[in-house]
């Protein structure tokens, strides 16, 4: 080692890099210094090690990679010099972070080293890293509460201001540590922020002539904490409240942001009506202030006052709505945030107009927030439907592309819901479209509907009395489906609705059933898989099929609002509710799917008749093309896209449809759908309304699983080969006695085979015979389709289902189901429910 | 509580971080570009506060420096500005009208001189004069060692080693 080569000085390299034109350059430079540096490492250099390292530092800011110097940090950290020391210590924050191992090291070598802090860093350390403790292990903050109790009657204010943290965190951490603080402190820091406030002028505090507007800030914090919702610790901190609200200067920022924390704990604290008249007078004065962040810190305020005093918020109304047009982002914010809360149903009708108003001019990344919170209002608060439709239609004419599925899905139901409004709907749409026909998701409801009500459409049926007249032939609605398909080429999902919505129209426009028949037929050889399959199957049934068209083409029957409402409240994400495992408990209704966007089943509240099986009326099977009427009876006799629908429950592991029979001729290309198309309809299947599917909850979802029992059916191997288990009677009434026959296969012993049949004890024949079952998380239960869904009077004949389930705890858990029964006696509505608990063990 | 602090100057450049909350390696230079991005791109008159992440970024802009400060959404900001400029005038105290070549050629005293200000996040110190004694006393320290090793006395006892 060259005694006489130290290397650059840290100033002298920082000024070589400072120096360099180019980055290529300052690489070159860079690499010189680590090299250098890495054999100085190498040759274990002492005297320039801390010089080396905080070169090191600084090449690290730049974002070289330097980690070859971590181990050197610890030589400096065990030096005995102060300066090395302290580089050791800089060097040790700058390049490790907390997960490495090298930390290990050092707080060895930390417990060597002999402290000897002087007071009053001792106490400020101990209260900083007691707040570290209790924010990552809230169990301990009982050790902490008497210490940092101590700490407030010390008069340094580093120490205030750490110790006062410190209790502020125990009393939101843990409620005993609250009710102490409460009980005996209260009074004190009362005292302690007067003598604040009032302290004469001390140079080393001071900032903008107010004595440690930290410390002012903290004990108002503290006392909001300690003050809400008790009214005599309230009682105590008014008076000095008061004096901080009136005599705070609020000309600087540091007065500004003690009156700002002050009204946050008088909007915290029990009602003294003074105190809020003050805090209201400050915040109105901050939010006609010039200064953009005051006005953003008046929004603040306004959102804690709310929920104190929502009147007082409502009066700021108009400024709250100019402040979302604010040219500022994060005013623009706060201040949708705070409309959203200040809807209402007295004044939904002008908010959402401002809003909409505003959303025309506004700009692109603000949008997507504005139409999600436009959106939603109107919803929740629609005094009638045709506002509702109104507002919509101009939502979508504005920033439709901005608006989510589960919204315009919504939309429909509403639509579909509102049958005086049918003829006003569709052509307030017509009219839509030929204005704003860029916006995709408008044009996608506008062809549904003029798919729908096209007839009324052309002749004008169901005008309002505010409606201009508008003459429409069918030419001029089939061209606006036509320029749909052409201008969306590209979008599935659009021209698959296009070419549905054609197929209706060749029903209600008899006389332009050829023109329809040639624009279907283009689409016949399209690359894309769905629409190359609609256009065929369309195309056959407008040539061959002439007898069924009507009946197929018939209106959609109104689908159920309430349920998709709720089904939609039931499957949104975050279901944390599911992720419990405990047993299912039906009254709660049932716990909800939680991976795929699955329906609520079970949802026994809602969906009680079981309507005649009917794919028909969800309108997601229109959206998929299986538009098929309810004109065909129960007994499911052609429709063989309702089969097609099973393989698709099957594809999202849901159980299958009762009493259908399976025959299909659509099946094969149905099983080679893509599943991935972007119809749209595939991942809202589950806002499947009435569909009378069989009930089986996931556990967390094993989608594979079921894909490979619906590929493969032979694995429903009848033969037993496995142990046998006696057959029980799972359920018995006056009126019925259900009967569960079990096999197992070999080798698959968590699996179950359930063969249940049912009989009929009374002398009335049953109708619309529908069983539903539920099991716990750690069940799978899969239904195969009934063999009838007519179950003969006095056991004259049986209905057979099958069913499997799979027990994931097999061995440690028995099975055990509830199950419900619905049927038509003599055309009323029966149910009957009952839990099966006596499986036989082993199962 | 503060999570991070960044000094970036006007065309980017990181001058100091400081981290009171864990991040790794990777994740800081991340966090760094996308809120320079963020903060540089905002205009002059808008306010000084800025939401991301489910945090607020409080920033002031002195000269050409950009002062940045993460913190929880219950946080005063008012204050947090006050605490930005606390610190850069205990800098200005203690550089003597504090530029930004100040802190690249002496960042080690920079973060010296924060870690006595702010500490895990939280303030520990509301007195500039106090800080400046606390490091005053330390460059005091830093000299006493220097002159120690430069003395003969020591030269001959390393060389006799």
């Amino acid at each position: 080692m060259n005694p006489f080569s130290s290397g650059t000085r840290l100033r002298d390299m920082i000024r070589s890099i400072r120096g360099c034109k180019t980055a290529a350059e300052e690489r070159a430079v860079v690499r010189k210094e680590c090299a250098s540096i890495r054999a100085a490492i190498s040759d274990n250099d002492n005297d320039y090690r801390h010089r080396n390292m905080a070169k090191l530092m600084f090449i690290h800011m730049l974002g070289y990679p330097t980690h070859f110097g971590q181990m050197e940090c610890l030589k400096l950290i065990a030096a005995p010099g102060f300066p090395e020391k302290r580089i050791g210590y800089l060097g040790l924050m700058l390049l490790l972070d907390e997960r490495q191992e090298v930390l290990m090291l050092v707080t060895n070598s930390l417990k060597q080293y002999p402290t000897k802090i002087s007071f009053p860093f001792s106490y400020i350390h101990a209260a900083l890293c007691s707040i570290r403790i209790i924010k990552k292990v809230p169990d301990l903050a009982e050790n902490f509460v008497n210490p940092a109790a101590s700490l407030l009657k010390e008069k340094h204010h580093g120490v205030l201001l750490t110790g006062i943290q410190l209790c502020t965190d125990l009393c939101e951490v843990s409620t005993e540590a609250l009710e102490f603080f409460r009980k005996k402190y209260t009074e004190g820091l009362v005292k302690v922020l007067k003598d604040v406030v009032n302290s004469p002028y001390a140079p080393e505090y001071d900032i903008s002539g107010i004595a440690d507007p930290f410390l002012h800030i903290r004990l108002l914090r503290i006392l909001r904490v300690l003050g809400h919702g008790d009214t005599d610790a309230s009682d105590c901190m008014n008076d000095i409240l008061a004096q901080v609200a009136t005599k705070t200067e609020s000309n600087k920022n540091a007065g500004n942001a003690i009156l700002y924390e002050c009204v946050e704990t008088i909007m915290s604290i029990e009602d003294s009506s003074g105190l809020r008249v003050l805090a209201i007078n400050i915040l109105g004065r901050f939010l006609s202030n010039r200064d953009n962040n005051i006005r953003y810190v008046a929004l603040n305020m306004l959102m804690r006052a709310i929920t104190v005093d929502s009147q007082a918020v409502q009066r700021h109304r108009a400024t709250i709505l100019e402040c979302v047009k604010d040219l500022d982002a994060s005013i623009r914010k706060k201040a949708l945030e705070l409309v959203y809360l200040l809807v209402n149903e007295n004044n939904v009708t002008s908010l959402s107009k401002e809003l909409i108003d505003y959303l025309e001019v506004t700009d692109q990344e603000f949008k997507g927030d504005l139409t999600e919170k436009i959106c939603s209002i109107v919803e929740k608060f629609s005094p009638e439907k045709i506002w509702y439709i109104d507002q919509m239609l101009k939502v979508l004419s504005l920033a439709g592309n901005y608006v989510k599925d589960e919204v315009w899905h919504a939309l429909i139901v509403v639509i579909s819901n509102a049958s005086n409004l049918h003829g006003y709907t569709v052509r307030l749409l017509y009219r839509a479209v030929q204005l704003s026909g860029e916006q995709e998701i408008l044009v996608r409801v506008a062809v549904w509907c003029i798919g729908e009500y096209g007839e009324m459409l052309v002749n004008s049926i169901g005008m309002l009395e505010k409606e201009e007249p508008i003459t429409v032939t069918e030419c001029d609605a089939i061209d606006v489906i036509e320029s749909a398909c052409k201008q969306y080429s590209t979008d599935l999902a659009t021209r698959a609705m296009c070419l549905v919505a054609l197929l209706k129209l060749s029903c209600r426009f008899p006389s332009s059933s050829q023109r329809i028949q040639d624009i279907i037929a283009q689409n016949k050889g399209s690359l894309l898989l769905e629409l190359q399959q609609r256009s065929i199957e369309f195309d056959s049934i407008l040539q061959k099929h002439q007898n069924i068209r009507s009946a197929l083409c018939e209106r959609m029957p109104v689908l159920d609002e309430s349920t998709y409402v709720g089904r939609r409240a039931g499957s949104l994400p975050a279901a944390v509710s599911t992720s419990q495992g405990a047993v299912l408990d039906l009254s709660n209704g049932v716990g909800k799917p939680s991976a795929a966007p699955l329906v609520d089943l079970l949802d026994l509240s809602s969906d009680d008749t079981p309507v005649p099986n009917s794919s028909g009326n969800d309108f997601l099977h229109d959206l998929l093309g299986v538009d098929l009427s309810i004109a065909s009876t129960e007994t499911g006799t052609n429709q063989a896209q309702k089969s097609g629908a099973d393989v698709l429950m099957d594809l999202l592991s849901i159980g299958t449809l009762p009493s259908q029979s399976s025959l299909s001729s659509f099946d094969g290309l149905f099983s080679s759908r893509d599943n991935s198309a972007s119809v749209g309809g595939l991942e809202n299947l589950s806002s499947n309304t009435t569909l009378p599917v069989q009930a089986s909850t996931e556990s967390g979802g094993f989608p594979m699983m079921d894909l490979l029992d619906a590929l493969s059916p032979s694995e429903q191997n009848r033969e037993d080969s496995g142990p046998t288990y006696p057959s029980v009677v799972a359920y018995e009434s006056s009126s019925l006695r259900i009967t569960f026959n079990f096999s197992k296969q070999p080798g698959n012993v968590r699996t179950t085979l359930v063969e249940a049949n049912f009989v009929n004890k009374s002398s009335n024949a049953y109708t619309d015979f529908i069983f539903q079952a539920a099991v716990p998380k750690f069940l799978q239960l899969h239904l195969d389709p009934a063999s009838n869904n007519v179950l003969p009077a006095s056991g004259n004949g049986l209905i057979t289902q099958k069913l499997r389930v799979v027990n994931s705890q097999h061995g440690k858990k028995s099975l055990v189901m509830r199950i419900r029964i619905a049927y038509k006696l003599n055309d009323k509505d029966v149910k009957e429910e009952g839990q099966i608990s006596n499986f036989p063990p082993g199962l | 509580m503060i999570h991070f602090l960044l000094l970036i100057s006007r065309q980017g450049k990181v001058r100091l971080t400081k981290w009171y909350s864990p991040y790794a390696q990777k994740e800081r230079t991340k966090v760094v570009r996308e809120l320079s991005g963020m903060i540089l791109s905002r205009g002059p008159k808008l306010c000084n506060f800025v939401e991301w992440r489910g945090y607020k970024v409080v920033y002031k802009r002195y000269a050409s420096l950009y002062f940045c400060m993460c913190v929880n959404q219950d946080d005063n900001e008012l204050e947090i500005l006050e605490i930005i400029h606390h610190f850069v005038e205990i800098l200005d105290l203690y550089f003597g009208s504090v530029c930004e070549l100040d802190l690249i050629f002496n960042f080690h005293k920079a973060y010296y001189i924060l870690d006595e200000i702010l500490m895990a996040g939280e303030l520990q110190e509301s007195s500039k004069k106090t800080v400046e004694r606390l490091i005053d006393a330390q460059d005091a320290l830093v000299e006493a060692a220097k002159e120690q090793a430069n003395s003969v006395s020591y030269m001959i006892s390393q060389a006799t080693k």
